[in-house]
């Protein structure tokens, strides 16, 4: 095969001829796009939680109604449907204005339709871990006399985390795999810039296996780094499995 | 908490507004495609849904022996079980999908061996390559909830059936499968939820599902919601009657775990 003459090195060396460059230049816009979303996410995450606990009946509904809606539909139906929609409303906004139609970067698009996707898992995880607080610690708080807003800083938040983080570190593994659906939107991504490769060499396997080891490393990383949180959340705290902390 | 008022008002105003907008959607939006597309419809419902089910059957029965042996088996067998696992947890399934497809579905032609045998005809296709991929994912995440429900079951049910003399296969069969897999089961249901949303990825490898004939009615006729809103719907029905399925399975196990 003609393809033989050029090695996997030249295929994915950094600089131009090779297209290694690029896939990290993916990795790093995936990686932006996670981090975005995610923080996005925790954002709703935690006005959702406070919303389904503390509000009126309305919002809860509503909040309840969110939240079966995007864990039943596919994250690439939700994608599609949020960004063509989403792009739609604002530009039909801007013209009832009397503005032009606005170019929405990739970044900001992907950012807000994946971040209303993890909204909704968050919110249930951060509902989850209101509720596993000892509710004792929320009534001393309320007894000491806080506002709604103290007690949720000082108390409510605090304390959750601990419960938390083991959901919201899973959501992290999720979020970051899930920017590969952008692909299919066009996102510049690291799945997108690893097809374009591909196609572009024809070199399918080397190119999807690179991506892949990508990901996996930066799965790993995750995995290393959330075990280190998760040890320093649960400082002081009894072991549930009764083992050593 | 306060379950006198389930039914209140407030549930009645959320059914109005919801009825509203179906009745919207119905009257404002364009559904005179159905018709032309109807027979599409059904038979991307059907493959989806028997992707969906030929997936989790092959890889529920794939992630008994991986989540087995890293509760109990030799090094040389749990570290790949771990591995595979592993590996298909930190990558996105729509990598794993191109791999297969793209990647080893591009070097298959190059072998003659592989073009003459009589398998062929199947490889040539695109739906053995997603059936592949949504197999393993499967499993590798189903193995990590029967890892846990493996070690999960109590040590005396195990130490008793010993007692009575069980052989190895016996105690396997009669007593360690069955209670991990009640353990399991809460779990199963969620996972099959997710491996149905997974589902609409086989469409960016030409697979016809029912995702893959609602974009094509967008690319045929241009309208951009309708056919999307569609397919959310009967996901989200499809996705119920999974949740109805196992409620209604589990329903009828014995609940004591002893």
């Amino acid at each position: 095969m003609a393809l033989a003459a050029t090695s996997v090195f030249d295929l994915l060396a950094l600089s131009p001829p090779g297209w290694g460059g690029n896939l990290l230049r993916g990795l790093a816009h995936s990686l932006e796009i996670a981090a975005g979303a995610y923080a996005l996410g925790i954002g709703i995450g935690v006005a959702g939680a406070a919303g389904q606990l503390y509000g009126g009946r309305v919002p809860r509904d509503l909040l309840e109604a969110y939240t079966t809606v995007v864990r039943a539909v596919p994250e690439l139906v939700l994608i599609l449907l949020l960004y063509y929609a989403g792009t739609d409303l604002l530009n039909r906004g801007l013209e009832a204005f009397g503005f032009g139609p606005a170019d929405i970067s990739g970044l900001a698009a992907g950012i807000v339709v994946l971040g209303i996707v993890q909204g909704a898992y968050s919110t249930e995880v951060i509902r989850g871990a209101i509720l596993a607080i000892p509710q004792g610690q929320i009534e001393a708080a309320r007894a000491y006399g806080m506002s709604a807003r103290l007690l949720m800083r000082r108390v409510t938040l605090p304390a959750m985390l601990p419960y938390a983080i083991p959901g919201l570190a899973n959501l992290w593994l999720i979020v970051t795999k899930d920017t590969a659906l952008l692909a299919v939107v066009g996102f510049n991504e690291l799945a997108q810039e690893t097809r374009q490769a591909a196609g572009a060499t024809k070199a399918y396997f080397i190119f999807f296996l690179a991506a892949g080891a990508l990901y996996l490393m930066l799965s790993l990383v995750s995995n290393a780094a959330i075990s280190r949180i998760e040890k320093r959340a649960r400082r002081g705290m009894a072991n549930p499995a009764g083992g050593p902390a | 908490m306060k379950a006198p008022e389930k039914w209140a008002g407030h549930h009645l105003a959320m059914i109005v507004i919801g009825a509203v907008i179906v009745v919207a959607c119905a009257t404002l939006m364009r559904w005179d495609w159905l018709a032309d597309y109807g027979d599409e419809i059904a038979a991307g419902l059907w493959r989806t849904i028997w992707i969906l089910a030929a997936s989790v059957g092959l890889g529920f029965a794939l992630a008994v022996p991986f989540g087995f042996v890293q509760v109990t088996g030799p090094a040389w067998l749990s570290w790949p079980a771990h591995g595979f696992c592993t590996l298909i947890r930190g990558t996105p399934l729509l990598i794993q999908l191109w791999l297969l497809y793209y990647g080893l579905g591009s070097l298959f032609p190059q072998f003659p061996w592989i073009r003459d045998s009589f398998l062929w005809p199947i490889l040539r296709q695109a739906w053995p390559y997603g059936l592949l991929a949504l197999t393993l994912s499967f499993a590798g995440y189903e193995a990590e909830v029967m890892r846990g429900a493996f070690a999960g079951v109590p040590k005396g049910q195990i130490e008793a059936a010993r007692a009575y003399g069980m052989s190895r296969f016996t105690l396997f069969r009669r007593v360690w499968l069955p209670l991990a897999v009640h353990r399991a089961l809460p779990t199963l249901a969620g996972e099959t939820v997710l491996q149905l949303k997974a589902t609409p990825l086989v469409a960016t490898i030409t697979v016809f599902d029912v995702f893959a004939v609602a974009s094509k009615v967008r690319q045929d006729t241009f309208i951009v919601y309708e056919p999307l809103l569609l397919v959310a719907v009967v996901y989200m029905i499809l996705s119920g009657l999974i949740v109805l399925a196992f409620r209604a399975f589990e329903a009828r196990l014995p609940v004591r775990l002893g």
